[in-house]
């Protein structure tokens, strides 16, 4: 078994270094892999390569830290979206689309701006409360709205809540913003690596790891909700407690990265969807292969919303929409015959 | 004094058992036992309660009165592992979406004796091709959940609870899908099976195959004991609302239920 897997192991390990390398090398300043590898090795293993302090300024404290967090992001998403997806048996299901970035970005706003909680509530913890607010306000409407398993009904209750957090996120903007912090709010909402350094790396990477490793943990479980939770119930699992800790789990993991990052949506739509086609619903290879797939993603959006308008940065928010909104509308039209 | 560990633990019992949704009583005061090795039937009208039973036995929703057993054990207390390497549960309308392979689909029974660590392994392998065997659905084993017709699916599902290897395997409705051969086979082959059996049936002449019937009716168990002790003409006109009488086969003496609209 782990003889097979070594390959794909290897070949995923040098995608994953290939996409950082390649991350860290393009920009509004191309920096060609050699400096790159002599900045590395100079930071690393103090090589001592004489270098030019503003091309070692860029590789080491802007590029790599926001490369490395892309990658934490796309991966800890992809990874939400495979859960959700598992738990709720809804192909739609997305931290996005079900309002749990939307109920995040509220939280992390109201702790940014009205300081509520003082210091005890970090941005991150605050994003915590709000996304799990919100997405058990979600469920509660989809549950009042009809029956369980009905995919519209938990996808429209997502709507309904983002747009009841993003109402309250601009309504908090506007009472207590500065214009100054209005702008940089409202960037930071749609999705931006702009302002990422090392002590975010230190966050989300763990963050994004421990969430894969809690969910590769319960893939046995995952996989039993293939035909329901009572199905997985019969056949040994606790329903309860699982949904209760994997949830939990989504909203961990989305929550800290919304509050470094912003509400960046489709990622766990995209990568799961286009991985399950690949490799079968099994999650003990779709959940690494997912986190693998959402890293190189949001590495390549990343990468694209630097040098797709050139002196300019789009937030990688609208690049990650732009790909996962028709990709959302085709899994929606194949669903139809599905039904 | 007869010794206590001689006399055998039912494998699964109720007392008392009653369920209240919402005002309404969806079962009430449900005693039953079921004794090791038999297969107990459960008929009734729609809507009697069958499936809701079931579900209460196999502990996949809690009982508002009363208690379930599980060999002796209460069932609510017991983790749902350990239940589940002792009971298995085929409900009658599980689906997905996903594109599951027939083999994988079976192989999710061998759930409760893997953990995180323990790898599927041969021995589980071969506990999952005989369950497929033994619903005839060997031949399945590559195909794509959504390519099997409504028969084939309810036998991997069957399939699934067999990998299982339960003591006690409860079926709702199995055969409601099935061409008439591969219901004839399938029931054939859960009553050879070595374990107890409790499936809740529509077709009465089916039924009488069983080796004790229970009788629903709104909730309520009306009848217990040999099929046709229990399925009287005056009991099926009292709880099914039909005349019905026995014929005997001439071909092997096998008593026929006819029934006819009242």
């Amino acid at each position: 078994m782990s003889v097979r897997l070594l390959p794909a192991v290897a070949l995923a390990l040098l995608a994953l270094l290939a996409a950082l390398l390649a991350g860290v090398a393009i920009g509004e300043t191309p920096i060609a892999l050699e400096l790159v590898y002599q900045v590395l090795a100079n930071q690393l293993w103090q090589a001592g390569y004489p270098l030019d302090p503003i091309d070692a300024g860029i590789v080491w404290n802007y590029r790599l830290p926001r490369t490395l967090v892309a990658a934490a992001c796309g991966a800890g998403l992809a990874t939400c979206g495979v859960i959700l997806q598992a738990l709720l048996r809804n192909a739609l299901a997305e931290p996005y689309l079900l309002g749990l970035s939307a109920g995040a970005s509220t939280g992390a706003v109201a702790v940014g701006l009205l300081g509520i909680g003082g210091a005890a509530l970090s941005l991150s913890a605050g994003a915590f409360i709000g996304a799990l607010f919100a997405f058990a306000l979600v469920l509660l409407l989809a549950r009042a709205a009809g029956p369980s398993h009905n995919n519209a009904q938990v996808i429209l209750a997502g709507i309904a809540g983002s747009q009841l957090f993003n109402a309250i996120t601009a309504f908090l903007i506007t009472k207590s913003a500065t214009a100054e912090q209005a702008r940089g709010i409202l960037f930071w909402l749609l999705g931006n690596l702009s302002g990422v350094r090392w002590p975010s790396v230190s966050l989300a990477l763990p963050v994004a790891l421990l969430g894969l490793a809690i969910c590769l943990w319960h893939r046995r479980s995952l996989d039993a909700f293939t035909f329901g939770a009572d199905s997985a119930a019969s056949l040994g699992v606790p329903v309860r407690r699982t949904q209760l800790l994997l949830i939990s789990c989504a909203a961990l993991v989305t929550a800290v990265m919304v509050s470094i990052v912003g509400a960046i949506g489709f990622v766990g739509l995209v990568i799961p969807h286009a991985l399950r086609l690949l490799l079968g619903p099994g999650h003990s290879r779709l959940l690494p292969a997912s986190a693998l797939g959402g890293a190189l993603f949001l590495i390549s959006a990343d990468v694209l919303s630097r040098t797709l308008i050139s002196g300019q940065v789009i937030p990688v928010g609208v690049v990650t929409a732009l790909i996962g909104a028709p990709v959302f509308a085709l899994i929606l039209i194949s669903r139809r015959g599905a039904r | 004094m007869s010794n206590l560990s001689d006399v055998q633990l039912a494998p699964l019992r109720c007392l008392d058992l009653g369920l209240r949704v919402r005002g309404h009583q969806l079962l009430e005061g449900i005693d039953l036992q079921v004794l090791a090795g038999e297969t107990l039937g459960i008929v009734g009208p729609n809507g009697s309660g069958k499936s809701t039973l079931l579900k209460l036995l196999a502990g996949l929703r809690a009982p508002s009165s009363g208690a379930v057993q599980l060999f002796g054990e209460p069932l609510d207390s017991l983790p749902r592992r350990r239940v589940a390497q002792r009971l298995a549960l085929v409900e009658q309308q599980a689906d997905t979406h996903e594109a599951i392979r027939v083999y994988d689909a079976v192989a999710l029974g061998r759930t409760p004796w893997l953990s995180a660590l323990a790898p599927f392994a041969g021995q589980d392998r071969a506990i999952v091709e005989q369950a497929l065997r033994d619903v005839d659905a060997l031949h399945l084993q590559q195909r794509l959940w959504g390519e099997l017709s409504g028969g084939e699916r309810q036998r991997v599902h069957i399939a699934r609870a067999l990998a299982q290897r339960p003591q006690v395997l409860l079926l709702d409705e199995p055969t409601n899908h099935l061409d008439i051969q591969h219901q004839l086979s399938l029931l054939h082959c859960v009553q050879a099976l070595p374990v107890t059996t409790l499936v809740a049936l529509h077709d009465l002449n089916q039924a009488l195959t069983c080796d004790r019937l229970a009788v629903l009716e709104s909730g309520r168990l009306v009848a217990l004991g040999a099929p046709l002790e229990v399925l009287t003409p005056a009991r099926l006109l009292s709880t099914f609302g039909v005349h019905a009488h026995y014929l005997t086969d001439p071909y092997d003496g096998a008593r026929v239920l006819r029934v006819r609209a009242p």
